[in-house]
């Protein structure tokens, strides 16, 4: 029954948010003030996101989730 | 409250993409539920990993999350037994002995599993108590929720509530477990991914392992403890008085490691229905050993920021930070979670640490609903109202108890406003109503002469014995009432972390020795118990699978690696 694998909506999920994120980043620049200050820590965090919602993504094309196996 | 945070277009874009893709799963998913199977219990197709994922998430509640920062805070580096001495074991223990019985007895549920094995009354007693519970912990959940988006973002705790409640609706009644499931997914890796920058953030910023030890050492002093006290987990467990936490080693082993964490871990059906859902009895009893993985690195993103916010608040100046205090005059603990969002982070992963936050909330919810309406249905309205009706009936039924679960969730949350002491009360009777049922299934599965009058009884025994235990002792500067003492006063605790292991101790105890006694004086169970009980069911042969698929050498794998962990942080 199960019809959606859900690495996608994982992967789409933090895709978008991690494109959102290092979007913002870039257009604002590393916060002045604060611990991260220097350091573009939206744009490097966002970039990590989208990295793991691409390879989720791939994931879903090189192996398909097995279907369901019943009681063993 | 001074504290609040303040949100940018891009922090609530992060908050609106989430909640949008929730309900977006739910619409995908409706296509697929045809059968109460596929709404109860995902039609028992969830591969392993997904079904462990789910099994940890389902715990990691926003009170959780929060709850574990706030005992970081409070007890340091001692609050990973919760996870190391409790959880773990637990977990293990479930998958390689308990599965198989929850599994191949075809059971729906925890209450379904007690029917098959004892009676009808045992099953009745656990379904309406438990039913009862997940409303109000799904109330409670909701009254967190609102209170903490009024406090931080100045949002209206009803609309907050309403707002939250509306979307868990709206995913479960159109996608059932599996659409709990998956959030609970996606809410994992939003936790992971939303804390482990202010994990990484708060370490540089106090000079790493050794800067926080440094830290937490001035903490320990500045309130009469050894400098370590923080930072080690068992070296000041020795006695109740070294340790904040006043609690020593045994009653915390006992207390916590066997019998409270082998309570919840083993017979909470929020927790057990992930691993039922499982798509074959290999994946089911891998669901409980795969979740030991991130369940034992957990410490380190809930318990590790509440230890950094104690610390920072020695330090002086900007880059410190003070608790703000209840109205008591203590700390309030429960904010350092949002306020090391605050002060680490800048808009933009602001939004994401939110998100994180708003998820767990809304699966913790969804968790309680799923198994609200599970055993609502199965156990209560099938059997005892209306029999023998069509699946789509049921299936109709378990939406229409949603709903009607989410209205008496609100009205909990509303009575919780209300009259702060009822959530106090109920959480209490729960906590002794939960106390014995290890020993129920403990004996149930392992010793095939138990019978239904003696696990009934068992558990009302145990259930009392914790009331009357309460209300004989009472923690170390508390007053008779709630905290208990009502009913006269045999024993001092030193705190209330000690009172409750020992009230769960002696519940356990109780419940043990009654419903082996009562059930020596009444007959032997008079059914087939094969596939119910250890002693009369084949066992399973998985020579064939790979090492790593097999459930006893996860186990054995897992109980090493955090044997591990306890030796480093010893």
């Amino acid at each position: 029954m199960m019809r959606l694998d859900i690495r996608a909506p994982i992967g789409w999920l933090f895709t978008l948010i991690g494109a959102l994120l290092a979007g913002y980043g870039l257009l604002t620049g590393a916060p002045s003030t604060g611990t991260a200050a220097g350091l573009n820590i939206n744009a490097w965090w966002g970039a990590v996101l989208a990295v793991f919602g691409i390879a989720m993504l791939l994931s879903t094309r090189r192996r398909p989730m097995a279907a369901g196996k019943g009681l063993t | 409250m001074n504290h609040v945070l303040k949100l940018s277009v891009v922090d609530y874009s992060i908050i609106g993409i989430y909640c949008l893709y929730v309900l977006g799963i739910g619409l995908v998913l409706r296509r697929s539920i045809r059968t109460s199977s596929d709404f109860f219990l995902s039609g028992r197709s969830i591969p392993a990993w997904v079904a462990g994922l789910a099994f940890m998430s389902a715990n990691l509640g926003a009170q959780e999350v929060i709850g574990m920062a706030a005992s970081g805070a409070k007890y340091g580096m001692a609050t990973s037994h919760f996870y190391w001495v409790g959880a773990i074991p637990a977990m293990v223990f479930l998958g390689i002995f308990m599965m198989p019985f929850y599994y191949g007895s075809r059971a729906r549920s925890v209450p379904e599993y007690l029917r098959l094995r004892f009676d009808e009354k045992t099953r009745a007693f656990n379904a309406i108590s438990f039913t009862c519970m997940t409303v109000m912990s799904s109330g409670i959940s909701m009254y967190a929720m609102g209170l903490l988006m009024n406090l931080l973002l100045g949002w209206n705790f009803s609309l907050s509530m309403w707002f939250c409640a509306g979307v868990v609706l709206l995913y479960i009644v159109l996608g059932g477990l599996t659409s709990a499931i998956y959030n609970e997914v996606l809410q994992f890796f939003l936790i992971v991914f939303g804390f482990i920058p202010l994990v990484l953030l708060g370490l540089h910023d106090i000079g790493g392992w050794s800067g926080l030890q440094a830290g937490l050492a001035r903490v320990a002093t500045s309130q009469g403890y050894a400098p370590g006290v923080w930072s080690e987990s068992w070296r000041f467990m020795g006695s109740t008085s070294s340790n904040p936490m006043g609690v020593e080693w045994f009653g915390m082993v006992m207390g916590l490691g066997f019998v409270l964490s082998f309570g919840y871990w083993c017979t909470d059906f929020l927790i057990v229905q992930r691993a039922m859902a499982a798509e074959s009895m290999s994946a089911a009893r891998r669901t409980p050993l795969i979740a030991t993985l991130p369940k034992m690195l957990f410490p380190f993103l809930v318990i590790v920021p509440g230890m950094i916010a104690i610390a920072l608040t020695q330090r002086a100046g900007a880059g410190g930070l003070s608790l703000p205090s209840k109205p008591d005059g203590s700390l309030n603990f429960d904010l350092v979670i949002p306020l090391m969002l605050g002060h680490y982070f800048p808009n933009g992963l602001l939004g994401l640490g939110l998100t994180a936050l708003i998820a767990s909330f809304m699966s913790g919810m969804a968790g309680n609903l799923t198994a609200f309406n599970t055993v609502w249905t199965n156990d209560i309205y099938q059997p005892y109202i209306r029999s023998g009706a069509s699946d789509a009936h049921y299936l109709w039924m378990g939406r229409i108890i949603t709903v009607v679960g989410v209205v008496l969730s609100l009205l909990a949350a509303y009575l919780v406003a209300q009259f702060n002491n009822i959530m106090d009360v109920l959480q209490l009777v729960f906590a002794f109503i939960n106390a014995p049922l290890f020993a129920t299934f403990l004996l149930g599965m392992f010793w095939k002469r138990a019978n239904g009058h003696g696990a009934f009884a068992g558990l009302v025994a145990g259930t009392l014995a914790a009331a009357v235990h309460h209300g004989l002792t009472l923690p170390a500067h508390a007053v008779a009432g709630i905290k208990g003492g009502w009913l006269g006063l045999v024993h001092v605790y030193p705190s209330e972390m000690a009172q409750n292991f020992w009230t769960a101790i002696f519940a356990w105890s109780a419940g043990f020795i009654v419903t082996i006694v009562v059930s020596l004086a009444s007959g032997a169970p008079q059914k087939d118990l094969a596939g119910l009980v250890y002693s009369q069911t084949p066992r399973l042969r998985e020579a064939n699978e790979p090492w790593y698929r097999r459930p006893v050498v996860l186990g054995v794998l897992a109980l090493a690696a955090v044997t591990v962990l306890n030796i480093i942080f010893w």
